[in-house]
């Protein structure tokens, strides 16, 4: 199927790009790699009048350095995301995380911030941003403001980006030197995770964050996980009481691929499997 | 309509396009070039793979709008087909007989081209992961993993000798 037809505007500014959305609000749509929007607009499941591509706006593009934080402009490709020296420096688990996205070519398509701004709580990029504190930096018509992690992620497919708002970019507080691993649970190669666990450690182990995908509506931070790992050895003994914990207060969906309660038992044994990942054990 | 301007396997095309038309609707029924094939129409089976600015893409979840002033290289643009020639991946796929029905032979050789490209000498499993966004419904993918093993030994060889 092809999508209904809509106007399409291509701005080569994010002011261009705000006054755009600004006059026709409900009606418009952001386009950015589109290998979400695409597959929705083909299925008619949603019929914008306007779609609004950013794709032709290059600030939006790139990862830079500033000081104790990574800046990831929303149009990166997560194929960039995962191959960038300064990603596997100091926010090694998102190059972990964004390999695992979908396949190749999606990957050469598909953004960091459409990702992130879809929220599909099985996306694999979720959990990771949370996970390392990332702070969501979006600019509407009164400028630009800043949203931290636990504040972004809102409910299914819903963040803080207002309807005549843009995700422009994505700082990430620097973990250097941190082991990280994505452990992700699926049923056919490059499809979404039944359950994922995003892990980063310093030491094995003197600290722990810990995001968790597809477990509720939206991504999770499992903060008793990562307080029991404090101090923890990076043995499968030493972090089973912690990984039991990964469940505590999660919401998973029951679906075809699996019940509630199953979703909750993968969690806990793949917070395991990622945090020995992680520590290098 | 919107107007495009863009280069498919080394020419230069201009048209005024449906902002809705697909990339891979505009390479086969505007341009014609139908080694391009429809899979699944869900972006799911890579059938339509080509390469947009040197890199794979599934063509049927990009817009041709979003190829203005871009540069995209279809399974025909790949070797030059007029003077009988086949790019050392094709090759290879017919030497190691990488296909049975062949319906998804182009969207395969084009991510392999693409792997191939960024890993030289890619192990077994590299390559299996590599074309994960690939379905293949006849062969179990054995002979295309062959394949694409084989092109990246002929080609190395091809370098060192």
């Amino acid at each position: 199927m092809i999508p209904v037809e809509f106007d399409y505007l291509a701005p080569a500014s994010v002011e261009e790009a705000l006054a755009a959305l600004g006059e026709h609000g409900d009606d418009a749509k952001i386009l950015a790699g589109g290998q979400s929007l695409l597959p929705v607009l083909r299925m008619r499941l949603n019929a914008p009048e306007v779609v609004i591509d950013l794709g032709g706006i290059a600030s939006l593009r790139g990862i830079r350095d500033d000081g104790d934080a990574l800046v990831i402009g929303a149009m990166t490709t997560h194929h960039d995301v995962r191959d960038d020296s300064l990603v596997r420096e100091h926010a090694l688990l998102l190059s972990k995380a964004a390999a695992e996205v979908a396949d190749s070519q999606i990957r050469h398509r598909g953004t960091f911030g459409g990702a992130l701004a879809h929220a599909d709580p099985a996306g694999d990029l979720g959990a990771p941003a949370l996970a390392l504190g990332a702070q969501f930096v979006i600019a509407g018509p009164g400028g630009t403001r800043t949203v931290e992690a636990a504040d972004f992620f809102v409910d299914l497919f819903e963040t803080a980006i207002g309807d005549d708002e843009i995700l422009t970019e994505v700082r990430i507080p620097k973990h250097t030197g941190w082991g990280a691993h994505y452990e992700k649970f699926v049923r056919v190669a490059h499809q979404w995770p039944i359950v994922a666990v995003a892990a980063t450690v310093r030491g094995s182990i003197d600290e722990a964050r810990v995001g968790l995908t597809n477990m509720g509506s939206t991504p999770l931070r499992a903060t008793a996980t990562e307080q029991a790992l404090a101090g923890a050895s990076a043995t499968e003994d030493g972090v089973r009481a912690a990984a039991d914990l990964a469940s505590d207060g999660t919401n998973p969906p029951s679906d075809l691929n699996g019940a509630a309660d199953y979703r909750q038992h993968l969690a806990r044994v793949l917070t395991g499997r990622a945090v020995l990942k992680a520590a290098g054990a | 309509m919107t107007k495009i301007e863009l280069t498919v396997d080394g020419a230069s095309v201009s048209d005024d396009v449906e902002p809705r038309m697909l990339l891979v609707q505009y390479l086969r029924e505007k341009l014609g070039k139908t080694g391009t094939v429809i899979g699944c129409d869900t972006s799911n089976c890579g059938a339509c793979t080509v390469h947009l600015d040197g890199t794979s893409v599934k063509s049927c979840n990009v817009l041709a709008v979003q190829t203005n002033g871009r540069t995209v290289t279809t399974i025909e643009g790949l070797a030059d087909a007029a003077e009988g020639e086949l790019h050392p991946v094709q090759e290879s796929f017919r030497e190691c007989h990488g296909l049975q029905c062949g319906f998804c032979t182009p969207g395969m050789i084009m991510q392999a081209v693409d792997l191939l490209a960024e890993n030289p000498h890619p192990s077994e499993e590299e390559v299996r992961l590599g074309m994960e966004g690939n379905l293949c419904r006849c062969t179990g993918y054995h002979n295309i993993v062959k394949s694409v093993l084989h092109a990246a030994e002929q080609t190395s060889a091809g370098a060192t000798s």
